[in-house]
């Protein structure tokens, strides 16, 4: 049997712009969340995302290529690069179509799909810019990485909403698994804080509105919770098989051993208990793990009213008496719902945490929930070694990806 | 400023090239201008002259000359019927 393991690592959030300042913010407790600055969010009632403020393209990309990369392509393609450093590969010519890339977006280059509408709309534009298309499309950060490191092997584009960068990650364990390739770049972008897309958002009510003090808007599993914090960034993985990894010495960061995904099919955004159990479980038995050896859980955890106490009952239903020992933590509470980046940018803390044997908290809870009556690691990091950890996505539309990795110890 | 000088510069910006590269003789490949370029281009065109380059007009256009030339026309309100014509793998209805 094939095994993949995860030799390089990248993350671009606004609770930090690498993987290194990320984890310290995490384990720190410290928010990224912030008053939006990329457009006047004055006419808003919700004004705060975890959004990477001081961004400056110029900082990354020449002024031609910039034109043809919205904000999530040029994310995925700073994580991308992260992780291609972070684990010393150069990939051979003839070793290209082994080498294949799996990334998610939630919502695409909403950015440039924004801006073309308020030319067309607005101000009654008869013709839109022609880069339009290959900006916007879900795929665009695929390509765009798949282009930049040569990648000629196995490539698609996941859009599951919330849960795309977990399936993009998960498909691309199985292509490697399975023999389809020995080396894989997977993760996720989204750079969702547009005008329009926090419209939309702002009328399904379920964002914090973050009154006050915008670092602590986000309280996942805190009974004062207010909602979801959209967040941007990306996140990216180098999965490879095991032996091609250690044939080149390449440094371990942990092993991906598990994936489990299931379809809730009852309600467009009402999570159920039933289908990310199945996902969890499905996870563990193709890792081969009792519930009972799982150490940590990165929820899902967005701090919505409905999603917290259901995911504190999937967890219930799965380990039943190891719910209660089972430490799990929310760290969108710092980095905000990074959409179809969130399940990777949440794979990296996880890895993370296994790599350094430190649990990053649940940032700014508050008051226990009697409905949310886990052990959710509340505002301190804990040290303490795991081996065995589960990474949640559950995305509206009741798609459930669910990732297990193990700690590496060579 | 002419048409040819305004070309030029509409096609070192967009391409982020150095003004001084950009002739009146140069070609697209020499100015490494692939299709989507191509179209970025006519966008620019399109915008800056508030006009609209038919898609037979537009497929003509290979070099900075060509581009100034069939821009012209069009600007003038000539008959660029050869040019669909061309596009369309016919001959010239007008040659000049």
């Amino acid at each position: 049997m094939r095994r993949v393991v995860i030799t390089g690592m990248g993350v671009f959030s606004a609770a930090g712009k690498n993987k290194e300042s990320f984890f310290q913010n995490l384990t720190r407790g410290e928010s990224g969340i912030r008053r939006i600055t990329q457009f006047d969010p004055a006419p808003l009632s919700v004004q705060i995302a975890a959004e990477i403020s001081d961004y400056n393209p110029n900082d990354y990309f020449p002024a031609k290529r910039q034109d043809l990369l919205d904000r999530f392509a040029q994310f995925a393609l700073i994580a991308a690069g992260e992780a291609m450093e972070s684990s010393g590969i150069t990939v051979k010519e003839e070793d290209r179509p082994r080498f294949g890339v799996v990334m998610g977006s939630g919502m695409g280059g909403a950015g440039s799909f924004d801006a073309g509408y308020h030319n067309l709309y607005a101000r009654q534009a008869t013709r839109l810019h022609p880069f339009t298309i290959p900006k916007i499309m879900h795929n665009a950060a695929t390509s765009q990485v798949c282009m930049e490191y040569g990648a000629q092997g196995p490539a698609l584009a996941t859009a599951t909403a919330c849960s795309s960068s977990g399936h993009a990650i998960g498909e691309a364990f199985h292509l490697i698994k399975f023999g389809l390739a020995d080396v894989m770049l997977a993760g996720g972008a989204d750079a969702p804080i547009t005008y329009g897309m926090m419209r939309c958002w702002e009328s399904v009510r379920i964002l914090a509105l973050g009154n006050g003090n915008p670092r602590t808007a986000c309280r996942p599993f805190s009974a004062d919770r207010e909602g979801l914090v959209i967040g941007e960034g990306a996140g990216v993985l180098l999965l490879e098989e095991l032996s091609h990894a250690t044939r080149r010495g390449a440094r371990i960061y942990g092993e991906v051993a598990g994936y489990g995904m299931s379809s809730d099919a009852t309600h467009i955004t009402q999570p159920t208990v039933d289908g990310p159990a199945r996902a969890i479980r499905m996870a563990l038995e193709e890792a081969g793990h009792r519930p009972e050896e799982i150490d940590y859980i990165n929820a899902h955890g967005t701090g919505t009213r409905l999603n917290d106490p259901t995911e504190t009952q999937v967890v219930k239903a799965v380990f039943k008496d190891h719910a209660r020992k089972v430490a799990i933590s929310s760290t969108k509470s710092m980095h905000g719902h990074v959409m179809g980046a969130t399940g990777a940018v949440e794979l990296v803390a996880t890895v993370m945490a296994l790599e350094c044997g430190v649990i990053p908290p649940t940032a700014n809870y508050t008051q226990p929930d009697p409905e949310c009556d886990l052990d959710y690691v509340p505002n301190q990091a804990r040290e303490k070694p795991i081996q065995v950890a589960l990474s949640n996505s559950f995305a509206f539309g009741g798609l459930n990806a669910v990732l297990l990795v193990r700690r590496w110890d060579g | 400023m002419d048409a040819g000088e305004k070309v030029m510069e509409i096609i070192a910006r967009e391409q982020h090239l150095e003004p001084s590269k950009v002739t009146m003789d140069s070609t697209f490949a020499e100015l490494g201008i692939d299709s989507l370029d191509g179209v970025n281009i006519l966008f620019a065109l399109e915008e800056e002259f508030k006009i609209d380059i038919p898609d037979a007009v537009a497929q003509n256009m290979k070099s900075v000359r060509q581009v100034v030339d069939s821009l012209t026309r069009v600007l003038e309100g000539k008959d660029v019927s050869d040019l669909t014509a061309m596009a369309k793998g016919g001959t010239p209805a007008v040659s000049n």
